[in-house]
Order: C-alpha cells, then structure tokens, then sequence
C-alpha cells in the first residue's frame, strides 16, 4: 500500500506541465521576430521620429518579455499553487517604482540642482549682480 | 497509563502512509519556487542596475555617445546566439523528458558553445572599446553601461559553468530525480538571463543608438 503510494508519487514528481516540442518552437519562431522587427527599425530608420521608434521597439520588447515567460519559463497562474504568479506580480511593482521612482527623482534634482549651470540662469545670476 | 501507550503506538503504526503522504506532497516543489523567487531578487537588482543607466545613460561628460560606440551588427549577432542557446537548451529539456541521457548531453553541449560564443563577442566589444578609450573610467554614461551589461555577462559565464558541472554529474549518475530538477532550475536561470538580454539590447543597444 505505502509502496504503491510513493511510486505514484514519483510519476508527479515535477509539479511543472511537461513542455512540449510545439511550445518551444512557438516561442522561438514568435521571439524570431519579436527580435527582427525592431533591429530592423532602428538600422533602416524606417520612422522619421526617433521617440516614435523608441516607444514601439519598448513594446515589441514588453511582448517579447511575455512571450518568453510563457513558452519557455512556463509561467501560468497555477504552477507552484500561484505563488509563482505572485513573486513575480510583486517584482512587477517593485520594478516599476524602482524605474519610474528614480528617473522622477533625477529628472527633478537635475533641474533644479546648480542654478549657476543652466544658460538662462547664469544670465539672471549676472543681472542680479549689475542691479544695485 | 498503559492504555494511552497503546493508543499512541497504534496511532503511529497505523498510519505510516498517512503521515508519509502528508510530508511527500509539498517538499518536491520547494527547490523550484525558491529559485524563482531567488530569480525575482537578481530581477531586482537588474532592475537597480537599468535605473542607473537610465539615469546616468545621457552623462557623457564630452566622451563618446552610444550612437558613435554600438555596432548594431555585433549586437544582433549576440542575440542571434542567445536566443538560439534559449531554444537548444528548450530541446535539452524536452530530451531529458524522453530520457535521452545522450542527446541531453549534447544539447546541453551546443548550448553552452552558443553561451561562451556569446560571451567571447561580448569580451571582444569590451576589449575594443576600452582599446578606443571609452573604459567605464570615460564618462558616467560609460560606468553605467559596462555595470548592466557585465553583470548579465557575468551571469551568463557563471551559467556556463554550472552547465559545464552539470554535464559532469549526468555522466556520471545519469537522469535521477536530483539531476532533473537541477536541470530545470538551470533551464529558468537561463531563459531569465535571455529575458534580461531583452531588455539590454532594446533599452541601451537600438535606444542608445536612437539617439
């Protein structure tokens, strides 16, 4: 009884699905050119505008992110119970305020920062110092 | 006195499997969660290191711009192996589900010839742009673009090296339970470093060009 229930046990033994062959090729064909698209964008200059280029080769990199995490890291919302979705919701947040965070930040203290620096504030520095 | 002695030991022998079913049923997935979330900590600190470069990625103290140091061609070569190292080491896994020791192994080959190849491209772009004058001492730019980047290829040679080690330990012990599961924690590690390439080569290679 014991024995037939630990054999059982070791056929589930990875708590994963199994990939398959169609998986990975799925993924590798999709990532392919999820890759191309954007070398070639930026080598061709296919946009006049470069920040029209920058945004779209961001989001061909956002899909190829999710492409990666589901055809070859397997990410579902049911593996490990869920938690695997969790931890990685909670990277996700913490992620996004660690960037968004420190480019507010700098962006801010750079413009406010050294006032003799600026070109127009050197001018009004120079005025103050002629006025009395 | 006696009669709770015999319960207890009745209890305890009764049951084996009961308590050997409860113990089996959640140990066999604790090493894979841990290295995921082992996986979101160094996600982190890629993440502090692509907030410095986006911060200090346009400090170019009067050095040299991205757009003048990039060799898309290189850049696109490097994640041509990359990604193909991604999908070789998918076929290893799908041969260690077969039970294939032999062709694992020689997937698990290929895929760190790939790997090295794509750590000997990037060494030579190091060296070359040291060689120009454009080290990590250059300009803040700089530091922040050779700290992202190494430190993916450091992650990428120490992945070589346990692939190296894990080739050995298939050799000599074969397909067992402990090998398959360290394969699959490699086989995250791995396509993790190939999401983190994602990043690289689109937010500093093709956006430092951009520019």
């Amino acid at each position: 009884m014991s024995n037939q229930h630990s054999h059982e046990h070791g056929q589930h033994e990875h708590g994963h699905a199994p990939s398959t062959f169609k998986g990975y090729m799925t993924g590798f064909v999709l990532s392919v050119i999820l890759t191309a698209i954007p070398f070639w964008l930026v080598i061709d200059n296919v946009f006049a505008n470069s920040s029209t280029t920058a945004l779209v080769i961001l989001a061909f990199a956002a899909v190829q992110i999710v492409v990666h995490m589901v055809y070859f890291l397997h990410m579902n919302t049911k593996s490990e119970g869920g938690w695997t979705m969790l931890a990685l919701i909670f990277t996700i947040m913490l992620v996004v305020i660690t960037l968004s965070g420190s480019l507010w930040v700098m962006y801010h203290l750079n413009n406010n920062m050294m006032p003799g620096m600026m070109p127009e504030s050197a001018h009004a520095i120079h005025e103050m110092n002629e006025m009395p | 006195m006696s009669e709770i002695n015999a319960t207890s030991d009745g209890v305890m022998s009764a049951d084996p499997s009961a308590r050997y079913y409860v113990n089996e049923h959640h140990p066999e997935n604790g090493t894979l969660l841990g290295f995921w979330l082992y996986l979101m900590s160094d996600c982190l600190i890629f993440a502090c290191l692509f907030a410095t470069y986006a911060v200090l990625g346009h400090s170019y103290a009067g050095g040299p711009t991205g757009a003048e140091l990039f060799d898309l061609p290189l850049v696109a070569v490097n994640t041509a192996l990359l990604l193909l190292s991604s999908i070789t080491y998918g076929f290893a896994m799908l041969e260690m589900q077969r039970k294939g020791l032999r062709n694992t192994l020689i997937w698990l080959g290929i895929t760190g010839l790939l790997g090295a190849g794509f750590i000997g491209i990037e060494l030579y772009e190091f060296s070359h742009l040291i060689h120009q004058g454009a080290g990590p001492q250059r300009s803040g730019f700089l530091t922040a673009f050779f700290a992202l980047v190494a430190t993916h290829g450091l992650h990428v040679s120490f992945g070589i090296v346990w692939l190296v080690t894990l080739m050995f330990q298939l050799r000599k012990h074969g397909l067992t339970p402990e090998n398959n599961r360290r394969l699959m924690c490699l086989s995250m590690f791995w396509h993790f470093l190939d999401v983190v390439w994602i990043g690289v080569f689109t937010f500093v290679y093709l956006m430092g060009v951009l520019t």
